[in-house]
């Protein structure tokens, strides 16, 4: 387990300090030519998408097929957003990714401090308790928490998606936890002669000591829960509460054929957030491979 | 282990001319407030361990042991539905389409992830212009991801089989083709997967000790011995922590199922947790879907159990 969490750390430093060692000029050229072919192959399904969401429908069936639209056209997005209502889907999603993600933030800070800062009964196995949770795949719970959701009346309801993980991260206060331990112990202790309270002590102290670990859980939280397909998929039945990516899911069902509209609709989804990563690219990769070992 | 161990955080202790009666009765009283104030920060996770975890397991654990549709009777079901499972040829069939899935994709993830990181540990200046095309699939939607590659595998409007016949290889259609409907999934998994690869892969490379890469030179090691003997043990326990949780998502693979089949999958294409998924919320026999969960998760254990054991043969630690 150290071992992993040691690579978590070394991949965030190797995202901020990108290197290059000196080799011969050919090596060079021959390095960049790899690596463009490759950089070009990931990024082409992109640009299919993008650029064929512009075309109008017949030149789809185009032999041989063309990267770029011979004539521009909107009608693929006029389609898509008369088809489904992909503003609310937007919405919903963002408000689902966000509510989550500042109160899940909040609640394993505060649940990290307790484990790593005091010294109670129970400790120990209960910190095991949440290390071992994180071996159980969400499949297996979805089953119960459905009908859980049912005895609630929650099913059909945002509520679903956002109570659970906003109450229960053990990636998080595992994380969380890691960092304040790490933190000097002289700084609380300084607070606590001044007579501060622990819930003090936590908001001025501790909390603005764990912003870089908390950005990054929060990237990796925001993003795993605004693409998350599976739980609003068992949850949700009304179209009116769908998340953007079973907006587009549904939306594919119903436009088998209609390819521009198709990719539409698919650009609207992967667009927000490649927008956010090219601007954040180097925030989000660390982020990312901070939290990567559970994705 | 080391970062499992909760070790305790040394207090200073005043007041030494306190008698000691009245300080271990002090330090009690301390300990008892220190246990309270624990668990109020800990209330909300606890909650929601005990809601949205430990019960709906447990749930799960009698679940497996019922039949039931979630409405009417429940009966006990004994071990039938562990049987059931264990003996439906298309819920075998989903197994293996499920393995093969991971034999294809998690060497294919650490191959291209190890070879392009190699690469890109070089490429200087260049290397975040790089890191943004082969990482832009990660922090994609699986819906965004698969209805793209819907399309890319569709036979008569594909520009990849476009492609591959124009080199002269056979253009399949893809997703109804039984022979490569899984190949096809484990494309568009390394697809998406390979950025995170490649980041993990930079990271262990970035820590490697220079000194070692110096002295293989220094004994005129070629690049490629270099890379055998040198950089792949001393990267080992980023490819095992990569195999690890590579093949835990392999096993659970199911949103590019869904997206490109919708619930009518074909046999040649399901895997076992479309196969949960369709028998609890397709068929409601929360029983079965709970007995299948269940043998998914032990698989789980089984496979990782047996990776962290077999680590002592091959994974290096410089620590």
């Amino acid at each position: 387990m150290s071992t992993f969490s040691d690579t978590n750390r070394r991949a965030v430093k190797a995202a901020k300090a990108p290197s290059g060692s000196g080799r011969p000029a050919h090596h060079k050229l021959l390095l960049h030519a790899i690596l463009l072919v490759g950089a070009v192959a990931m990024a082409l399904p992109f640009a299919w998408m993008l650029f064929s969401s512009f075309k109008p429908l017949g030149e789809i069936f185009i032999q041989p097929p063309k990267l770029f639209p011979e004539q521009w056209n909107l009608e693929g997005y006029r389609t898509a957003l008369s088809g489904a209502d992909f503003v609310r889907g937007f919405c919903n999603s963002t408000y689902i990714a966000v509510t989550i993600t500042v109160v899940s933030l909040l609640t394993s800070a505060m649940a990290a401090y307790a484990f790593a800062r005091i010294d109670f009964r129970g400790r120990r196995g209960l910190f095991m308790v949440f290390l071992a949770t994180m071996m159980v795949p969400g499949q297996l719970t979805i089953i119960p928490l459905y009908l859980i959701m049912g005895w609630l009346g929650w099913v059909d309801t945002h509520t679903a998606l956002i109570v659970p993980p906003a109450l229960f991260n053990a990636f998080g206060v595992f994380l969380l936890r890691q960092y304040i331990r790490g933190i000097p112990l002289e700084l609380e202790e300084a607070a606590q002669l001044d007579g501060a309270s622990r819930i003090r002590t936590f908001v001025t102290i501790i909390l603005p000591l764990l912003r870089t670990p908390l950005t990054a859980l929060g990237i990796f939280t925001f993003l795993g829960q605004w693409n998350n397909f599976f739980t609003p998929l068992i949850f949700l039945n009304s179209s009116d509460k769908f998340t953007l990516p079973l907006l587009v899911n549904q939306f594919k069902g119903q436009y088998t054929s209609d390819w521009p509209a198709l990719m539409a609709a698919t650009t609207l989804l992967a667009a927000p957030i490649l927008i956010l990563f090219a601007v954040a690219q180097r925030q989000i990769v660390e982020g990312i491979a901070l939290s990567g070992s559970k994705s | 282990m080391a970062v499992l161990t909760t070790g305790s955080p040394t207090r200073a202790q005043g007041g030494s001319e306190i008698p000691d009666l009245h300080r271990s009765r002090a330090r009690r009283r301390r300990r008892r407030a220190d246990t309270v104030a624990a668990y109020l920060f800990l209330t909300p996770q606890l909650v929601g361990l005990a809601v949205f975890m430990v019960g709906p397991l447990l749930f799960a654990l009698v679940l497996a042991f019922y039949h039931w549709d979630g409405f009417g009777t429940r009966s006990f079901a004994g071990l039938s539905n562990f049987g059931d499972v264990l003996s439906d040829p298309r819920i075998r069939h989903s197994a293996i389409n499920t393995l093969w899935f991971t034999v294809l994709q998690v060497p294919g993830l650490l191959l291209t992830g190890f070879f392009f990181a190699v690469l890109m540990q070089r490429a200087g200046k260049l290397t975040p212009v790089y890191r943004l095309a082969f990482f832009a699939p990660v922090v994609t939607s699986s819906v965004a991801v698969a209805a793209i590659w819907l399309w890319l595998f569709n036979p008569d409007i594909s520009p990849v089989n476009h492609a591959l016949s124009a080199i002269g290889l056979p253009t399949p259609n893809w997703l109804q083709d039984a022979r490569f409907v899984i190949p096809a999934f484990a494309i568009v998994g390394i697809w998406q997967g390979l950025g995170y690869q490649l980041v993990m892969f930079m990271a262990g490379l970035q820590s490697i000790d220079r000194s070692f890469v110096e002295a293989a030179e220094l004994d005129g090691c070629s690049e490629w011995q270099k890379l055998r003997h040198v950089t792949v043990p001393l990267l080992s326990p980023t490819i095992l922590f990569l195999s690890i949780t590579g093949i835990i998502g392999s096993f659970q693979v199911f949103d590019y199922i869904y997206v490109f089949f919708g619930s009518t999958a074909p046999d040649a294409s399901r895997t076992i947790v479309y196969e949960v998924v369709q028998i609890a919320f397709g068929e409601f026999d929360f029983g079965q879907a709970s007995a299948l969960a269940f043998l998914l998760f032990l698989a789980l254990l089984v496979v990782t159990g047996c990776q962290l054991a077999a680590q002592k043969r091959w994974v290096h630690y410089t620590e």
